[in-house]
């Protein structure tokens, strides 16, 4: 028989095996040269198997004894989650990293705004959930140290003794790897590498008490399969409604509890580890699952009737005298037992000292004037992890007194369970619902947890607190409010019963309060990070570039990172900026660099407070707005193409508007030309038929009177004459409907007959000045219409110029391409007002008509224009000036 | 009984078939072909009669019509406008400038006689009031 003294012996040669490889994996990593198995796939996966603890190791037996093939849910759901919901879990790890999560905690304060209140409450959450499973541990040892020491009878045992000294060297062992380093960010080598060690030793044990029990107890498989037929456990019936629940709440453990998502996210050292740990782990777990019902099988045959089967593995061994085997399994128990305490209580103690401790330190001491820069922040939060360490192993002790621990282990682990898994609608809800919102969070948690606690809790574990009328009456005599019968829902397992109502209120308060409720712009930043984290592996965002003094930041990273590392964060973000200064500009980027590395280390939502009390301004700029817009590839690909659509709209409407401004104007010119011609035709017809009436009602006029009237009749019908033509000209020229006839012709020529038709019949000399030797071009136009824009261009001349002694200038200058015609006169010229007018239809200048309607020089420009050149009035002369510019080539096909 | 009248038309042809139709009616007409002169002309005397075009150089019908009203006493002046732009809204405004009669270009000889006579009986029974209110 193995005595208590070599028990307490191999015990303590054990946990000294654990300190030194702990301590001997920290200082490589602190020396940088952490051998390359350390950040491993491997111990990754084995790092995982804190899953299985003292009540996988003992209680799946205990389980397979009481409940058949049920104890494989427990496995079921954690590989299910690893093969089917690999995926989910890579974003779970990807946002931890890209957001520096240090707790499951910080990772929905995170989500939902680094929201305090959600962080505190799911902080406490997982405290009231954890700390039975914790005293579970501790149970299982004492349980398992009673069963030497009943063999053992010269020793007398204290087993409170023994579980108040178990409880501290774990507690010590926690603080001591597991706060060594502030930064959360920063793995704990030590825990990581003894907890995988443990796994290796729980395995082995396992399967080397499994092998004892298949060939050396039973001798050989055929008569295991036998043996088992035989047993109780040959005969248990599934419960489909059991196994679904508790299928899921394995599931929803796996991913929830603390100390997995410390292994799994915090620990982590490469996202692609989960590859391996995909196929790794359910081996693993297939491996220290395999032997569980032989085992189960066995004892429920050989031991005596009322063992706790619970202890199988360890009783067993112990019945056969295999003492070397029974040390073993004890070991192994111990070593699930160990792993799991020093894990949950490390990953509680980080929420409960972030969330909890932290908070009510920064708040007492910014009434004294700015936490940040004043205290000693790091030895704070050290002080304040290590005190959380102890506080959770004295609550987790402090249950084991209260409770007996007399419960089964298996009891206890479904119930922490499935407050664990109250955590996942607004876990899963955060990382792929955009919608989620941090009121929806909390309705879901609170909703979720009081369930739990009314129907699971409360009456299997504090069942003192109810009168046994209250579960079969329901409080009150409320028949709908029976604990375990909710809603008059009865028949049904507890367990089932709690996963129903507190999932459904759960999930139904989250989402309904999500939709009804409106995010804040920093819930729907980090909602944006979150949901597309693999789009956008950037920054939480939130601090805009106010004036924050990088001296003030310095200072307090040093009292939170530590005064070498936050000299060295500063460093880099210096040369990163490129500044030259000692300090970085505390640009956006860097301000969210630097609190990014802050939550590390004291949470997100503390992390953002400190920052605050430095950085004022606003919390949230425009563009973190925008860039939360930007998040979504879909939203900015819809937008971008709505905008496209809106721009064409515009652009559309822009052009519908000034087609329509364009039609307006033209059918407002047109009744001004309308007008215009209407008056100009009544003038000259008024005097026709004033002077008809005349002559007709006075046929005593004297001859010369009658001959002046009839004169007048004439010079008015051919002023009418003209105008129609001029009209009807222009209309045609305006149409573009002109023909024109080309033919090649010397402009002195063109110009010769010009000024003879323009100088016929004229009642006063225009003496006319030409350089014949310059105009000896030859043109290829239409030389009629040419040579009426100068016969109107000249008569204009004969007409209207003011001198005495009227002279015409013609200046021809030809060069390679073009040639310029310019016409002056000595007269005043074109008064300043009306000579960019002078070329629209009816404008005229001189108030005595001289028979022109005002058309000419808008049929010339008209022509001009036509034959591909341009006519413009020159300023910069005393008399009137006119230049004609004419392509030398034709350009009149190109022009039609 | 006629008087002088003032005819303020740039066309010389159109205010020479109204010279000659007024004069032989016993009128004496002032022929001016520019808005500006005539009206100092008409300030300077107050005319029996004014006929008036509306597109004018110088200074437009509608002008000179206002300001012949601004003169209080030629408050009452028959004023005849002849225009060649006839549409409705040149005759509204130059009622509302204070326009006595407004006839369109062209005209029938008769339809301007027949209008001068008017205005000027309509003038000499105001006269006739006018004296007897004061007497």
């Amino acid at each position: 028989m193995t005595s208590l003294n070599l028990l307490a012996l191999v015990s303590i040669g054990y946990v000294s095996l654990l300190f030194l490889v702990a301590f001997w994996a920290d200082r490589q990593a602190l020396r940088g040269r952490s051998a390359r198995f350390m950040r491993s796939p491997l111990i990754y996966t084995l790092s995982l198997s804190i899953y299985c603890t003292a009540w996988t190791f003992y209680g799946a037996v205990g389980y397979a004894a009481r409940s058949g093939l049920e104890y494989v849910t427990i496995y079921l759901g954690p590989t299910l989650v690893m093969i089917g919901w690999w995926w989910g879990l890579r974003k779970l790890v990807r946002v931890g990293r890209s957001q520096r999560i240090s707790s499951i905690a910080d990772l929905l304060s995170a989500r939902y705004g680094k929201s305090n209140v959600l962080a505190i409450g799911v902080t406490l959450l997982a405290v009231i959930g954890v700390t039975p499973y914790i005293s579970l541990q501790l149970q299982s040892i004492t349980l398992s140290v009673a069963i030497f020491a009943e063999a053992d009878p010269a020793r007398s045992y204290n087993e409170s003794g023994t579980v108040f000294w178990i409880a501290t060297g774990l507690a010590c062992f926690a603080i001591l790897f597991g706060t060594r380093n502030l930064n959360a960010n920063e793995r704990h080598h030590g825990v990581v590498i003894a907890v995988a060690l443990e796994a290796v030793v729980k395995l082995v044990a396992l399967v080397a008490v499994g092998i004892f029990v298949v060939w050396g107890l039973a001798g050989g498989l055929p008569e295991v399969l036998a043996r088992i037929d035989a047993s109780p456990i040959g005969r248990w019936q599934v419960d489909g409604g059991r196994w679904v629940a508790i299928t899921f709440l394995a599931a929803a453990a796996f991913v929830c509890l603390p100390r997995m998502f410390q292994v799994m996210v915090v620990e982590n050292e490469d996202e692609r580890h989960l590859r391996i740990a995909a196929w790794a782990f359910p081996t693993y777990l297939l491996l220290i699952s395999i032997f569980v019902v032989p085992i189960a099988a066995l004892g429920l045959e050989l031991m005596p009737a009322g063992s706790n089967p619970d202890l199988f593995v360890l009783t067993l061994p112990l019945l056969q005298e295999q003492n070397g085997l029974a040390m073993l399994s004890f070991l192994g128990g111990f070593s699930s037992a160990t792993s799991m305490v020093i894990v949950a209580a490390m990953s509680l103690s980080t929420m409960v000292s972030n969330h909890i401790v932290m908070p009510i330190w920064l708040r007492s001491t910014d009434a004294f004037g700015g936490a940040s820069v004043s205290g000693d922040v790091r030895s704070v939060v050290l002080f304040a992890r290590r005190f959380s360490i102890a506080a959770v192993m004295g609550l987790g002790y402090a249950y084991y007194q209260i409770s007996g621990g007399g419960a089964a282990l298996a009891a206890i682990g479904l119930i922490s369970f499935s407050g664990i898994a109250q955590i996942l609608p607004a876990l899963v809800g955060g990382l792929f619902w955009r919608g989620a919102t941090r009121a929806g969070a909390l309705a879901g948690l609170f909703f979720g947890f009081s369930t739990w606690g009314y129907t699971l809790l409360l009456p299997e574990v504090a069942a003192g607190l109810f009168s046994p009328q209250t579960l079969t009456e329901g409080p009150f005599g409320l028949g709908w409010l029976r604990p375990q019968a909710l809603f008059g829902v009865e028949g049904l397992d507890p367990i089932e019963h709690c996963v129903l109502w507190s999932m459904t209120l759960n999930v139904a308060a989250f989402c309904i309060v999500s939709v009804a409720s409106f995010p804040s712009p920093m819930e729907r930043l980090q909602g944006a990070q979150f949901v597309h984290v693999f789009d956008h592996s950037a920054g939480p965002g939130g601090w805009t570039g106010s004036v924050a003094q990088s001296e003030d930041l310095m200072i307090m990273s040093q009292r939170i990172l530590g005064p070498e590392e936050a000299q060295a964060f500063f460093q880099a973000a210096v040369e990163r900026q490129g500044g030259p200064g000692p300090l970085p500009e505390p640009t956006p980027g860097f301000l969210e660099q630097l609190e990014r590395e802050l939550s590390a280390s004291i949470g997100a939502a503390a992390a953002h407070a400190m920052i605050g009390q430095i950085v004022s301004g606003a919390a949230v700029s425009v563009e973190d707005l925008l860039a939360v817009a930007d998040e979504s590839a879909q939203l900015l690909e819809y937008s971008s193409r709505l905008e496209a659509q809106s721009v064409e709209l515009s652009r559309t409407a822009r052009q519908l508007r000034e087609t329509n401004q364009k039609l307006t104007q033209i059918s407002e010119q047109k009744d001004a030309f309308l007008s215009q011609v209407s008056h100009e035709l009544r003038t000259p017809m008024t005097s026709v038929r004033a002077f008809s009436e005349i002559l007709r009602d006075n046929p005593s006029l004297a001859d010369t009177d009658q001959h002046r009237y009839a004169s007048i009749i004439h010079d008015e019908a051919l002023r009418l004459t003209r105008l129609l033509n001029d009209l009807l000209d222009l209309s045609v020229l305006e149409s573009g409907q002109v023909t024109l006839n080309v033919s090649r012709r010397s402009l002195s020529d063109v110009l010769d007959h010009a000024v003879a038709s323009a100088l016929a019949g004229a009642d006063r000399a225009l003496q006319v000045h030409r350089d014949h030797s310059r105009e000896e071009v030859v043109l290829e136009t239409d030389v009629d219409r040419l040579a009426q824009v100068f016969i109107n261009l000249i008569a204009n001349a004969q007409k209207y110029c003011t001198s005495d002694t009227p002279e015409l200038h013609i200046e021809v200058t030809p060069s390679d391409q073009q040639i310029t015609i310019d016409l002056r006169d000595n007269g005043a010229g074109v008064p300043e007002g009306f000579r960019d007018v002078i070329f629209e239809k009816f404008s005229r200048v001189t108030p005595e008509r001289a028979g022109g309607a005002g058309l000419g020089l808008a049929i010339c420009r008209e022509i001009i224009r036509r034959l591909g050149g341009d006519i413009c009035y020159l300023h910069g002369h005393s008399g009137a000036a006119f230049r004609v510019t004419l392509p030398i080539q034709s350009k009149i096909e190109e022009i039609r | 009984m006629t008087g002088r009248v003032v005819l303020i038309e740039d066309e010389a042809n159109i205010a020479e078939a109204i010279r000659f139709l007024l004069s032989r009616e016993g009128w004496r007409v002032d022929v001016h072909g520019d808005g500006a002169t005539a009206l100092e002309v008409i300030r300077a005397a107050a005319p029996d009669l004014v006929i008036l075009d509306l597109m004018l150089p110088g200074k437009s019908g509608m002008e000179i019509i206002r300001e012949i009203r601004e003169v209080e006493a030629m408050v009452d002046l028959p004023v005849l406008m002849l225009t060649a732009r006839g549409q409705h809204k040149d005759r509204e405004m130059a009622e509302r400038a204070g326009v006595t009669r407004f006839m369109t270009k062209p005209f029938a000889n008769a339809e301007v006689l027949t209008a001068v006579r008017d205005l000027n009986a309509q003038a000499a029974q105001r006269r006739a009031r006018g004296a007897r209110d004061a007497g």
